[in-house]
Formats: structure tokens, sequence, C-alpha cells
């Protein structure tokens, strides 16, 4: 695990660490399987054409997920994710990695939390921001 | 725009209606194989002894967990006219961790549903407020949704 990372250590423009996924095509199959979420466009080829689709593509909550970790990690075990928005913008298909970014919009403190507001997205490997969101978490302070 | 809007009146009369309640039993090999599936591996997933340690003293579900979680049946069902579908995002806010053994109920309802012309036709839009309550009374997590749905071009 990466050490843990405290609120004076962060500053608005302060970049989250990037997490790179390699999502491939048993992924989506073992994601429709752990979330229930058996809708073919995921792992049916066929199925996704006929729905005007160039390929089967990644379950945008699995893209959620990529995110959740992108903040989770970055926050570490003392850090706690209070809110998460994603938008699918863009679809992602399996075979080409994808980048989860982030970076620090604001950094205030609140009911005496410490918060941070990130911005965070998903790229794909030619740069293009795929899945935009944003989350908030409280970080804890460097202890004396 | 002179098109006819898509959106009945029944649906629009389902908007705010809340679902009927489902409690989903959260088991511990659930979140394991979730946390692989994300390909997530934070030891507060997937190993007891390490989550022993840290601050949850045991394992938690990852943050999107509940997307593998069931609401119960919409007592005025919506369907839109277009049989394609796809997610357009979600909001959550996290109030309490999830643990192998909880029951967490899940209700739903229909927050807004509106139509926008895009790169595949007319487009419904249909929004979800989702909420996952603990065995304690305590909101887990609220979840807000976006789903887009559309005619195949193969159908039009």
């Amino acid at each position: 695990m990466a050490e843990q990372i405290y609120f004076e250590d962060v500053e608005e423009g302060t970049e989250v660490a990037t997490l790179r996924k390699d999502p491939t095509t048993q992924q989506l199959v073992m994601y429709a399987g752990a979330s229930g979420d058996y809708y073919q466009i995921h792992y049916d080829l066929e199925f996704a054409k006929n729905n005007g689709l160039p390929d089967v593509i990644l379950h945008g909550a699995l893209k959620n997920a990529f995110l959740g970790q992108v903040m989770t990690d970055w926050i570490g075990d003392w850090g706690t994710l209070k809110k998460l928005s994603v938008q699918y913008r863009g679809m992602d298909v399996p075979g080409t990695p994808v980048f989860g970014k982030g970076v620090v919009k604001k950094k205030y403190q609140l009911d005496g939390e410490n918060i941070v507001e990130c911005e965070i997205w998903l790229e794909d490997h030619q740069g293009q921001r795929t899945t935009p969101g944003y989350a908030v978490a409280a970080l804890p302070e460097r202890p004396e | 725009m002179t098109q006819e809007s898509a959106i009945t009146p029944e649906m629009k009369a389902a908007i705010g209606v809340e679902s009927e309640a489902y409690t989903n039993e959260v088991e511990k090999g659930a979140i394991i194989k979730f946390a692989r599936a994300i390909g997530d591996t934070n030891p507060i997933y997937n190993d007891e002894e390490a989550a022993r340690k840290s601050r949850y003293g045991g394992l938690v579900a990852p943050p999107t967990f509940f997307r593998s979680m069931r609401s119960g049946p919409m007592k005025v069902d919506v369907q839109s006219p277009y049989s394609a579908n796809l997610d357009g995002g979600s909001e959550w806010e996290y109030y309490e961790p999830v643990r192998p053994g909880d029951r967490i109920t899940v209700t739903t309802k229909i927050s807004n549903i509106f139509e926008r012309a895009g790169r595949l036709g007319n487009m419904m839009f249909i929004q979800r407020e989702t909420k996952y309550v603990n065995q304690f009374g305590s909101t887990a997590a609220i979840q807000r949704t976006t789903g887009i749905s559309y005619q195949p071009p193969d159908e039009s």
C-alpha cells in the first residue's frame, strides 16, 4: 500500500495518482457476473453492432468502479470517500488501456472534517476524456 | 421541434413514486468477487486479516458494490418506447461502510424524464434516485443515475 496522504500534503492543483487499467472481454464477463448486469452490449459483439455500437463496450459502472478506485487508492486507508459522480460521455472498448486521473480543485474544512474536492476522469490511450467525474473526500491530518 | 413527445402522461405520473423495498443480504464472497471483477486489490475488500487491522476492523465493500444490489419492483412500471439502452452516469453520496452480513434495503424512484435529440436519434433520459439503507436504519448510500434509451438503427 502507498503511504497515507494527509490534508497538509495537498493543494489546489495537486494531481491525484494515475491508475492504469487494462480491461479485457474477460473482465467484462466477470463484471457482468459480479454486478448482475447482463446487458449483451458488454459481451455479445453481434448484439452490440445491432445496437449501433462499434464493438462490445465497457459497462459504465465498471468505469465508475475504476474512478472509485482512483480515489480510494489516493486517499488511502484513512481517507473517506463522501461523493463520487461520473458521466459516460464516450465509449471505451476492451483491449486498450484506460487511465484514471484527477486533480484537486478545492480544499477546505467543514464540520471538523478536512475536505478535498477533485475533478477526476478516465481517458483512453489517445488522451480522450471519455468519462469525466467529480469526487469529494475527507483526508486525515498529519499527526503531531 | 415538431416531433411528438414519446413521454406519455403515464410516464410523467410515475415520477416520484417509490418502488417496493427489497433487502439484499451482503455476502463476503460477493464482495471478494466484485473486487476481483473490478480489478481492485485493496486488502480491505479481500484479505480478512489485513482488513481486521484497518480502521474498519474487517472487510468492507468497494464504493460501487451497491451496483450488485437490486431494489424492489416499481409500483408503476415505466417502459421507454426504445429498446436500446445506455447508462449515462451516476452520482453517489456515501454515508456508511458496507460489511459482510449487512442487510441493505433498497428502494428506487424516478426523479425525472426528458428527451433530447442526439447522435443516435431521439433519446429518452430517465433519471432515478436509489437509496440504500442498512439494518440499523442508517442510509449507507444514495445513487442518482441517468438511463438513456434510443431506437436501434436496424428497427427504424
